[in-house]
């Protein structure tokens, strides 16, 4: 039977909350399916603010492809705010989704998307305001089964108490299996309950279920073995990897919030993965090979979501845009079909390269050259071999006053403070390079009002990265490399003045450290920091570092471990890690030698453009490459002209207009 | 490609031709949006519809869509009020119908005509609202009504982001009224328009005719007036929802703000 909608119970206690729209639904191509046409039901859930889950593309991506299956239908929830939270338990309203209502607890399978670690307790106020039990082991065949994904996902260990499942890789096609799963097992009337439920779903690749896993500890703390609990439950779970993006073009329908939300905007995934190597980056690592969309492909989803959504921006999103082997014939295509259009084009892109500069240029034809991007990463050129960010300081310069000359009026300049064998000085050497941007540009611009802004944050090692063995640096060394950079960007007020410096503290980077490399040990810290007020850790304005540290201290000292030996301490290259028999495809001695190559500051090329280094992905996962040419060189498009479609109707070939 | 430096980048827009003036309505769990996410559907929508929208000039061209008195955010309205400047001549029924579709359910888009003068702020000044009070005896709700009219002035203090307002309630209410008690078949009023409660016994629907006046006195506000003098705290959040919208004339109705000039009266001057 149907669960009734929580709405008549919400909507007299809404008008007290702060923005009450965040959660009525009703979003432009959102969808509510008859509860009945389903088999199995997905209640997705965004882990953070309303603002920051709703443009997610994980989630949009996934909302479609189950409903779009006659089998399954799903629904979208995101965290509330504790304003809210507050008033729910008082008036007893539980966790609902804001497509129809309908409470999460009444779910086959919740599925929550783990971005960031930091979302970690948000799960639980989930969890909670929906009766489901917190923990895995309380939970019945009447429970949604809980499934974790995202990039987060690879290291579920910290949340194994709280998730039934962590689904690994692209989740386009998993989430297909286990709804097969799911509804086999309801149809054939629940056999064997909600183990032989998880024993099915730990046989279906990609999926971990921690509860059929048993981790044994050594006298030292770390652990000693994993173990499969059943014989039916494979040693080592593998992630999943969709090869093709253009049979999947999705989100086909963006959403279209009526709230406002952090991305205002369309977004196009044109290609999957990257390869450049930076030794940082657990996306640049997990998401491997690269496989791009084609050049139709990306012209065909730009213009169904201009026309679905009404948005007057595209984005044009990957890990490294610029990178895409036909990114240039893309932005000129796209620049001419949406010229006059009042449709802008944005291109998230870090490479530091005239190139770069062009196509910046060809998407901001109409004249919007307010600021452009550039992440070096590393203040010295000995760091960013370290961390294997090619950039030299002199192209850096040069391309930053090529940019200034075009009419760019600032940069920005992107960093990272505590990275491995990092030192004061390879720190301070980023005030230097801001002034150098500083002279350059007025010299190149003729002003002396350009820009450079430079935004720095807290290096985190994380898993299935050369840097997971890594010590992670002590927020009161990172916080004190920042104030040495700040004097240093102020010495000369003649240049400083012009030089944004955007940083945060080093404290909440630590807890994500112990997050991200943690083990099962770690859970008892996270649930105790939720059941202490602990809510939207990622928000400084919510976050508690001391109630962190208290939590940690009372929960792992007492199993022989601590904040810090999960956090700064180095691991050696034969200590199992937490996450060891979960295989993003990337082979553990390659990681391990390119750390040490990392520590004798050596770079790793590209393998797109020079011969394979046997990082092991395209064996161990079966896949390959995949990039251009697409086969064409223009996207076969009809140029759209506003005035051309003064016909008399509305319905001429104005509609993206 | 044409290389074209910030600063000296051109916005060939084409210019306005025609005024379209819109009412529509903001209803059931849509009347939570708030102006700015109004604003923001309406210029998506106009996109996906295909308007013949005209757009201001310079580096961030934006819809030519003009607002009048938007209702607060949480307070639903049947006539609520935009005017939008197109490129191109369109027969009003063709928008009107075009954005209705666009427009998520509950921004219904209900009548359209082209726009002649005055301008549409200078056709309203007063409003017609709706309360649904919930949770309270009627005979009580009647009471202080009746203390609130009794008044020559009521002042509520509203607080703002930019500080505490003194506001005239009393001054601005031409009129408030308790409708006549609801039928047990439901009979002989009109079905709540805000909200998915029934009209129960509890239920008392008042209608109030407020002047515009600086600052605005909201729904809220008559009600911070109702409890002022009567201490009435219905136990239930109020759904509020705007009726009509236009110029008050001498017997207390309101003249349409889409309907023929106004022969006799303007906005009255000096003000």
């Amino acid at each position: 039977m149907a669960p009734t909608s929580v709405f008549p119970a919400l909507e007299p206690i809404l008008p007290r909350v702060s923005k009450p729209v965040q959660y009525v639904g009703g979003e432009g191509n959102s969808q509510v399916k008859p509860w009945d046409s389903a088999a199995v039901r997905w209640a997705l859930l965004y882990p953070d603010a309303y603002e920051v889950g709703l443009p997610n593309q994980g989630v949009q991506i996934l909302y479609e492809v189950l409903n779009e299956r006659d089998d399954a239908l799903a629904e979208r929830c995101y965290t509330v705010w504790p304003d809210l939270e507050q008033l729910m338990r008082e008036g007893g309203v539980p966790a609902f989704t804001v497509d129809a209502h309908r409470p999460v607890g009444a779910f086959d399978v919740l599925g929550v998307s783990f971005s960031t670690e930091l979302g970690y307790t948000n799960l639980l106020t989930t969890l909670d305001l929906a009766g489901t039990p917190l923990h895995a082991c309380d939970r019945d065949e009447t429970h949604p089964v809980v499934v974790a994904g995202g990039h987060a996902a690879f290291n579920p260990e910290p949340v194994a108490d709280f998730v039934d499942v962590a689904a690994l890789g692209d989740g386009e096609e998993v989430v297909g299996d286990i709804t097969d799963v799911v509804r086999d097992w309801k149809a054939e009337g629940r056999p064997g309950g909600r183990r032989e439920l998880l024993l099915r779903l730990a046989g279906t690749p990609g999926c971990y279920v921690p509860a059929l896993y048993d981790v044994r500890y050594a006298d030292d703390g770390t652990i000693a073995a994993v173990t499969p609990a059943d014989e039916r439950v494979p040693a080592t779970v593998q992630k999943r990897t969709t090869i093709e993006l253009d049979e999947w073009p999705y989100p086909k329908q963006p959403l279209v919030p009526l709230a406002e939300t952090v991305h205002e905007r369309a977004s196009v995934e044109i290609f999957r993965g990257c390869t450049r190597g930076c030794r940082f980056c657990q996306a640049g690592m997990i998401t491997r090979p690269v496989r791009e969309r084609s050049l139709q492909g990306v012209g065909e989803m730009v213009d169904a979501s201009v026309r679905a959504s009404g948005f007057d921006e595209v984005g044009l999103l990957s890990l490294s845009s610029a990178d895409h082997s036909e990114i240039a014939d893309i932005t000129k295509g796209l620049a001419d079909r949406y010229e006059g259009t009042n449709t802008s084009l944005s291109l998230p892109s870090t490479r530091v390269d005239a190139f770069n500069i062009d196509l910046a240029n060809e998407i901001s034809r109409n004249g919007r050259r307010s600021g452009l991007t550039f992440a070096p990463e590393g203040g010295s050129e000995r760091i960013r071999r370290v961390i294997n960010k090619m950039v030299s300081e002199d192209d850096l310069i040069r391309t930053c006053a090529e940019a200034f000359s075009q009419g760019w009026r600032q940069v920005k300049l992107y960093f990272m403070c505590g990275l491995p064998t990092e030192t004061d000085d390879d720190v301070l050497e980023i005030a230097g390079m801001a002034y150098r941007v500083i002279e350059a540009g007025r010299k190149a611009s003729g002003r002396n009002d350009v820009r450079c802004t430079i935004s720095i944050g807290g290096f985190v090692p994380k898993p299935h990265t050369p840097f997971q063995w890594a010590a992670q640096c002590h927020p009161e060394v990172v916080d004190s490399r920042l104030r040495k950079l700040r004097e240093a960007v102020n010495s000369n007020r003649k240049i400083g003045r012009n030089i944004g410096m955007r940083y945060h503290d080093g404290e909440p980077s630590l807890i994500e450290g112990l997050l991200a490399r943690g083990d099962r040990r770690v859970g008892g810290v996270i649930e105790r920091v939720w059941r202490e007020g602990g809510r939207f850790d990622g928000w400084s304005e919510h976050f508690s570092y001391q109630r962190w540290v208290d939590c940690a201290a009372a929960e792992l000292e007492p199993k022989g471990v601590s904040l810090e030996w999960f956090t700064t301490r180095e691991r050696h290259a034969d200590e199992p890690l937490p996450w060891d028999h979960l295989d993003s495809g990337l082979e553990r001695d390659w990681l391990w030698e390119d750390w040490q190559e990392a520590l004798s500051g050596r770079e790793q090329d590209d393998c797109r453009w020079t011969p394979c280094f046997d990082c092991g992905v395209c064996p161990s996962t079966g896949t390959d490459i995949e990039v251009g040419p697409s086969g064409t060189t223009l996207l076969p498009l009809t140029v759209v002209n506003p005035t051309a479609s003064a016909t008399g109707s509305l319905q001429g070939p104005g509609a993206g207009a | 490609m044409a290389r074209v430096k910030a600063g000296a980048a051109a916005n060939p827009a084409p210019p306005t031709v025609q005024r379209v003036r819109l009412r529509f309505a903001k209803r059931g769990r849509l009347r939570f949006l708030s102006h700015r996410d109004v604003a923001r559907s309406f210029e998506r929508a106009v996109r996906r519809a295909g308007i013949p929208v005209s757009h201001s000039h310079g580096f961030s061209p934006h819809p030519r869509l003009s607002w009048v008195g938007a209702a607060p955010t949480g307070a639903a309205s049947e006539a609520e009020y935009v005017e939008m400047g197109l490129t191109r001549e369109v027969d009003p029924a063709l928008v009107c119908e075009a954005m209705d579709r666009a427009l998520p359910e509950g921004l219904d888009v209900l009548e359209a005509v082209v726009a002649e003068p005055p301008a549409l702020a200078e056709r309203i000044d007063a409003g017609r609202w709706r309360l649904e009070v919930r949770g309270l005896p009627r005979a009580e709700v009647e009471r202080a009504v009746a203390t609130l009219l009794a008044r020559d002035s009521v002042v509520v203090t509203r607080v703002t982001p930019s500080g505490r307002k003194e506001i005239d309630v009393r001054a601005a209410l031409a009129g408030l009224t308790v409708e006549p008690q609801v039928s047990d078949d439901g009979t002989g009023t009109a079905a709540g328009v805000a909200g998915s409660g029934e009209a129960g016994t509890d239920c008392a629907i008042l209608t109030a005719v407020v002047r515009q006046t600086t600052p605005t006195v909201r729904p809220d506000d008559v009600l911070g007036a109702l409890s002022v003098v009567a201490d009435l705290t219905p136990p239930v959040p109020v759904t509020a929802t705007r009726l009509a919208q236009g110029l008050l004339d001498d017997g207390g109705d309101l003249v349409d703000p889409l309907g023929a000039v106004p022969a006799t009266r303007g906005r009255p001057t000096g003000t």
